[in-house]
């Protein structure tokens, strides 16, 4: 793949995000300096800069602190159960293939208890997009170790520091087969924005993965400051590289972080690949599916 | 409504239990299925796969069983009608998502063909272990329905019905097969589609600011929409308002939850059903359900000969349990005689409606093969002498 150059011209004039929320639930639950706030407001001025019909968007969560910003979402909105907002998702999609549908997660409830279903949801390419916010802990349940923690860093369940190898996401979701792949931080809202908006419009299971701080528990177990710190640690220490060959993306605990867009390609999608597939075999008896 | 004649088999056919429950599925208008392979379901599902390509159904083999049991939700939230088919252990699996089903009001269907367990059990051999998980098997408090079919005929009759109740009561609906009924070959009759009744999803009809997703008409049923429909609907298995909020308190709770259960347990009467076979005047009754309402037949008959006076109650709908018939029996008969194949599951309930007014007697077994009739017929005389 290619180097690109990023076009993150994306003006933001106004504030228009109390239009994408239900205002009438806020305020949110989240910590003060957590990063995921930050991810509503890039992905609310994503949705905008999309074009897509709101009507038509719709939103699944899992449980946890990122679980819950489906429920903040002025769309269709589906707070599910733990792990399993992808193949929830998988239904919604194929149920009425109309529909843009959006996974927005945790790490810990997308790659741990939800990971059968990560992988199989970018195996089988289903339309979706997946934004999966990385704070490398548990957070609504206090601060356990999880599947992305790094080698080294504290976690409640971990108090002697984590030596379980943690999961590179980006390479997992390419070698899945996810058609759309990138990671940036909290710290990037432009450029995660526009990756945001980019994964909407992308056809096929589209991936962004946006680390955040979680300064209640992973920074603060960690000694890494406050949210604030995280964030000039994420400016000062991150490099981008677009077209990155995701083997190398991998984190270490406070080592460098590879961010940008690392896979974009095409592939026919499930709902495709169905359609192509069922009227080669079956001829004039295969009612195409449209949902 | 009649049922879309696309896809309607109409016709008589010599199909197993399983085959069956496919067909019904796709009278009753269900295009959107979800399974994983579980022996003695897998029929039901290699059914759908074959047929919903020729009738523009969506099939979908998940990664398991967790993945089935909620991305039909998904399809009814996007407006379809959906099921998903298992068996004990994937039905183990399937809970918490039972319960999400529950919580949400998500109307689906549950088809459940127990086989032997616990565990891995027995895969290709028949019990009827699972009917208080099919009840309680999900954490919290709730209500489901669920029906015991007893031939292929009555498993294509009853999956309609499935359908049919949980659009009514916005609920998930269990289809408790056993594998014996799976695999039994008879002869079925799929009618005409125009004397098949449809029951629609009762969508919301008000103007579309005043929608409340959980709120309850007077059936305590609230009303339905679809994904897409521009209301910015939000459904979440917390516990939540009218609106479909989360609200964390013990008031919401209470007034929630008492309403999923009421909701089943008000509507009792519309929804129970049962047969009956000479119960009036009988002194002994035996109420059973699924293939082993047919291997009590020849024990029944066996024992009338003899002149002992013998009643045959067979649940269709386990869940809600006929509570109030078995009530008002058990200030009539001398004792209650229930075979089932477990160590006494539906039992417990007889014993508690009778509550000491009359004997009961179970008739247990272990699973992997039905009951020897004259177990069952010493279980009558036993009741009868006592």
């Amino acid at each position: 793949m290619t180097e690109e150059t990023m076009d993150t011209d994306i003006s933001l004039p106004t504030n228009r995000v109390e239009d994408f929320l239900r205002m009438e639930r806020l305020p949110h639950i989240w910590c003060p300096g957590c990063g995921i706030g930050t991810t509503v407001n890039c992905f609310a001025h994503a949705l905008d800069a999309s074009g897509l019909d709101l009507k038509k968007v719709a939103i699944v969560s899992g449980i946890g602190c990122t679980g819950r910003v489906a429920g903040y979402m002025k769309l269709d909105s589906f707070h599910t159960t733990h792990g399993r907002a992808i193949p929830f998702a998988t239904g919604l999609k194929l149920a009425n293939p109309e529909l843009k549908v959006v996974v927005y997660s945790g790490d810990g409830d997308l790659t741990a208890i939800g990971g059968n279903h990560f992988i199989h949801a970018a195996r089988r390419n289903v339309n979706m997009t997946v934004i999966l916010i990385n704070n490398f802990i548990y957070g609504m349940t206090g601060g356990q170790v999880a599947p992305t923690t790094p080698i080294g860093a504290t976690a409640s369940t971990a108090p002697y520091g984590n030596f379980e190898e943690p999961f590179n996401l980006p390479y997992l979701a390419e070698s899945c087969g996810a058609v759309y792949v990138a990671r940036w931080t909290s710290f990037h809202v432009r450029h995660a924005t526009k990756a945001i908006k980019d994964a909407l419009l992308k056809k096929g299971f589209s991936f962004v993965e946006i680390m955040a701080p979680c300064p209640t528990l992973y920074s603060r177990r960690n000694r890494l400051g406050d949210g604030l710190d995280q964030m000039k640690f994420y400016r000062d220490n991150s490099e981008i590289q677009n077209g990155a060959d995701t083997k190398t993306v991998g984190l270490s605990f406070q080592g460098k972080i590879v961010v940008g867009k690392f896979v974009d390609k095409e592939k026919p999608t499930y709902l495709e690949s169905m359609n192509a597939f069922y009227a080669q075999k079956l001829g004039d008896q295969f009612t195409p599916y449209k949902g | 409504m009649k049922a879309d004649p696309k896809g309607v088999m109409t016709g008589a056919y010599f199909i197993d239990g399983d085959h069956a429950c496919a067909e019904g599925a796709i009278a009753a208008g269900c295009r959107f299925v979800a399974g994983y392979p579980i022996t003695p379901s897998t029929e039901v599902v290699e059914r759908i796969a074959e047929r919903f390509p020729l009738i523009g159904g969506m099939f979908i083999q998940m990664e398991d069983e967790i993945a089935s049991s909620i991305a039909i939700q998904g399809g009814v939230w996007a407006g379809k009608k959906a099921m998903t088919v298992t068996s004990g252990p994937g039905f183990s699996l399937m809970m918490e998502h039972l319960g999400l089903a529950a919580m949400t009001e998500t109307p689906c269907v549950f088809v459940d063909v127990q086989r032997a367990g616990p565990s891995t059990g027995l895969p290709t051999l028949p019990a009827q272990g699972d009917m208080m998980q099919a009840r309680w098997g999900s954490h919290g408090d709730y209500a489901i329905i669920a029906l015991c079919p007893n031939s292929p005929q009555e498993s294509f009759n009853l999956t309609i019905k499935a359908f049919n109740l949980a659009e009514q009561y916005r609920v998930p609906v269990l289809l408790m097969l056993d594998e014996c009924v799976g695999h039994m070959t008879e002869r079925v009759v799929i009618p005409p589609a125009d004397q098949i009744e449809i029951t629609p999803r009762r969508y919301w009809e008000g103007p579309k600011e005043d929608l409340l997703l959980f709120k309850a008409d007077k059936d305590l049923v609230p009303p339905m929409v679809k994904a897409g429909d521009g209301y910015n609907i939000h459904v979440t298995g917390l516990t939540h308002d009218e609106r479909g909020y989360p609200d964390m308190t013990p008031a919401a709770q209470e007034k929630l939850v008492r309403r999923l259960v009421d909701k089943i347990r008000l509507n009792a009467d519309a929804i129970v059903e049962y047969k009956e076979d000479q119960v009036e005047g009988a002194e002994i009754v035996v109420v059973s359900y699924g293939i082993t309402s047919r291997v009590a037949i020849p024990a029944i008959e066996q024992a009338r000969a003899e002149g002992m006076k013998v009643g045959h109650l067979r649940l269709i709908t386990a869940w809600p349990f006929p509570t109030k018939r078995i009530r008002e029996l058990s200030t009539t008969v001398r004792g209650f005689v229930v075979p089932e194949i477990n160590f006494g599951q539906m039992v417990r309930e007889v014993e508690r409606w009778v509550a000491g007014r009359a004997r009961v007697r179970l008739v247990p077994h272990g699973g992997g093969s039905v009951h020897d009739p004259k177990d069952i017929y010493a279980a009558i005389a036993y009741v009868g002498k006592g």
